[in-house]
């Protein structure tokens, strides 16, 4: 499923038009950007939590030379799915997805 | 920030109605949970993608009484961020 289709779908739902969801769709994900950007969180009841974790700076090993590299500080987007949302997906029983 | 937060500066920004915008935003996150429940993978281009992975069966131990559990495969959602994203907070792009 792409934004295409979530756009196609909302549209349909609300009566709204295609232009005017897919605004609302660009921004909101842009936003979200902007507010990790930021350092912010946010909570959406019932999905879940965006925000930002910081990773600490570690040494790793380039796997081709076996050098040791660092790998700097960096702070790295993370999304926490809300209890609701991870029980209704585990509710389906475990069969593969592909 | 709050989803009443968000949903009052995207209104601001696009002259949707706060009211439809709240619908809109809504029903992104229904269609997203829509899919994972359904197994599909949802993907959105420059922010990331939604995905479900499935965790096999495996034997844990309860760690009071150190008897062995099974505990049964599941199904867990999941997101990855974009390298865009991951970009941008790391002040690239």
């Amino acid at each position: 499923m792409t934004k295409a289709d979530i756009v196609e779908d909302i549209a349909q739902r609300t009566g709204l038009t295609k232009k005017e969801v897919a605004e609302t769709v660009d921004l909101f994900l842009d936003k979200i950007g902007d507010l990790l950007v930021d350092g912010r969180h946010l909570e959406i009841r019932g999905f879940g939590t965006f925000k930002v974790k910081e990773r600490k700076e570690r040494m790793a090993r380039n796997p081709r030379t076996g050098d040791a590299v660092p790998v700097p500080a960096r702070r790295v987007p993370v999304f926490k799915v809300s209890k609701m949302l991870k029980d209704r997906v585990a509710a389906k029983s475990a069969e593969p997805t592909i | 920030m709050t989803k009443a937060e968000l949903v009052e500066i995207i209104a601001a920004e696009t002259g949707v109605s706060k009211k439809d915008t709240a619908q809109i935003v809504e029903q992104i996150m229904d269609n997203i949970g829509r899919a994972l429940v359904d197994g599909d993978r949802v993907e959105l281009r420059g922010f990331g993608s939604f995905k479900v992975k499935t965790r096999g069966e495996r034997l844990a131990r309860n760690p009071r009484t150190g008897a062995s559990v099974q505990v049964p495969a599941k199904r867990v959602p999941f997101f990855k961020a974009s390298n865009d994203l991951k970009g941008r907070l790391n002040g690239k792009g």
